[in-house]
């Protein structure tokens, strides 16, 4: 895994510049930049259809962007010339609707990437794909198809499936919008447990407790552009801008 | 089995037009179980090669280049709104002129492509392109997103398809894939227009030196049909609960 060379951990690992894109007429993001430096927490908040999910869509190339620059180690995301093989290694991503394959127990779920992309043996794979499990709390559920597992479970299943491949990055894309209110806190529990192994984070959340415990930095976007943002400590307690304050009088 | 034979030799004399002449007469029981052999060498070798086309088709259908959609394209509506019959036909005697022939003897010329060679290439074409549509549909049941989480781990667009699209499409389509299967054991009858000794051609032969043994004969082609589309559905049942994932689609 070789970053671009001049880019040092010194220098913001997520850069994002300028970012414009449209959905036909419909333009999501109208120029949005910020920068995320190693091992930061970022969270992403703001009301639905402002451009969240797709901004973190761009990051790892899923979407394309019309204008600026997202750069990840130093690499320009959307340079077509990009392998985006060696991207994927850097940036793991985990879903709303979770998205394991369902016709994989949890443990080959897991291990699949490494041994089909990485090439890595088996059995070095599996090895660290049952230390993963456990590092889930889901020992004991390797054999479980996704189908017989909780949604709680399943997502920190699709956890483990991107921290297999040693990523530097990872991103959180609404990752507990579609889970009981009782299994969010297992989830968002794994969450916090890689934030304080000092795992870079990117998250679309609207779990503002969370946000507030767990982020560095929070990020409110409102239709396509980021309207403020602050640590923690300031964001929730003295927003400035109207259209803020009255998301978080809504949410709060 | 010599009793049986003979109650048969026997019904024969009586009933003149219930002559089942395969159960007492050894060169028409051989006919009878060679054109079954070539009828299961056909059926295996059709179904196998049009599965491959079926799938193959169906991933060039997901190609970026337009020209090649549109071939894949023109190749079903070719294949599936034309004939069968007519299918072979022209497979066997227009295209058949252009293939080179080889002369293994020094006297006579044999063309690379035999008759048998040829019906198994028109219906194989002719049941893949129904395949290619089965195996659409079921490549469309499966979720984006579930491609997309693919993608983000790095996979390639031939490992998203070969590890996550088509074993998931496969058991939605499976179903329908049974039915066109069963239809093409059935097509391969057909290929007795160009003479290729399968159990119809092997039936016609028996019927035509012994008239008497025209009804038994038709009888037995129903109950060896029934029996061979039996075997084939009862194997991709089987398959189809293998296939079964636990909680999943339920």
């Amino acid at each position: 895994m070789t970053a671009e060379p001049g880019w040092t951990p010194d220098q913001p690992i997520v850069s994002v510049k300028g970012v414009r894109k449209s959905f036909g007429d419909n333009e999501v993001l109208k120029g949005v930049g910020f920068d995320v430096m190693k091992g930061e927490v970022i969270c992403i908040i703001g009301p639905s259809g402002s451009g969240k999910s797709t901004l973190i869509r761009c990051i790892n190339g899923l979407n394309e962007i019309d204008e600026g620059s997202i750069k990840v180690e130093g690499q320009e995301v959307h340079d077509p010339a990009l392998d985006k093989l060696a991207l994927r290694r850097k940036v793991g991503m985990v879903f709303q609707q979770y998205n394991l394959f369902p016709h994989k127990t949890a443990l080959e779920n897991v291990m699949m990437a490494p041994v089909l992309v990485l090439k890595q043996p088996k059995a070095e794979v599996e090895a660290r794909a049952r230390k993963l499990m456990a590092k889930v709390r889901l020992e004991g559920k390797e054999h479980q198809y996704p189908g017989e597992l909780s949604g709680g479970q399943q997502q920190r299943v699709a956890i483990a499936r991107s921290l297999a491949m040693n990523p530097d990055v990872m991103l959180f894309d609404e990752v507990t919008a579609a889970l009981d209110p009782e299994t969010v806190k297992e989830v968002l529990v794994t969450i916090k447990d890689l934030a304080a192994e000092g795992m870079t984070c990117l998250l679309v959340t609207h779990e503002m407790g969370f946000a507030r415990e767990v982020a560095d930095h929070i990020y409110f976007t409102d239709r396509g552009v980021i309207v403020e943002h602050g640590p923690p400590e300031t964001f929730f307690t003295e927003a400035r801008d109207p259209r803020t304050r009255e998301f978080l009088s809504q949410i709060l | 089995m010599d009793a049986v034979a003979e109650y048969f030799r026997e019904l024969a004399e009586i009933a003149p037009r219930w002559n089942f002449i395969w159960m007492y007469d050894e060169r028409q029981q051989g006919k009878i179980l060679s054109g079954l052999w070539m009828t299961v060498q056909l059926s295996v070798a059709c179904v196998a090669f049009s599965v491959v086309i079926g799938l193959v088709g169906a991933w060039m259908q997901g190609a970026r280049s337009r020209i090649v959609r549109a071939i894949v394209q023109a190749y079903i509506q070719f294949f599936r709104n034309t004939p069968p019959f007519v299918q072979l036909l022209f497979f066997y005697f227009a295209l058949g002129q252009f293939t080179p022939t080889h002369s293994p003897d020094g006297w006579l010329e044999v063309p690379i492509i035999s008759n048998v060679g040829w019906a198994i290439i028109s219906l194989s074409f002719f049941a893949g392109a129904f395949n290619v549509e089965i195996f659409r549909a079921g490549i469309e049941a499966v979720p984006e997103s579930t491609q997309e989480a693919a993608e983000s781990l790095g996979f390639t667009r031939l490992q998203i398809y070969l590890y996550v699209v088509l074993p998931l499409a496969f058991r939605v389509c499976l179903p329908s894939l049974n039915n066109n299967l069963v239809n093409l054991v059935k097509t391969t009858t057909q290929a007795f227009a160009i003479a290729v000794p399968e159990l119809l051609y092997q039936s016609v032969s028996i019927w035509n030196d012994y008239p008497s043994a025209q009804y038994p004969t038709m009888l037995l082609l129903f109950v060896i049909y029934i029996l061979l589309v039996a075997v084939l559905v009862f194997g991709m049942t089987k398959w189809e609960h293998a296939m079964r994932i636990p909680g999943y689609g339920r």
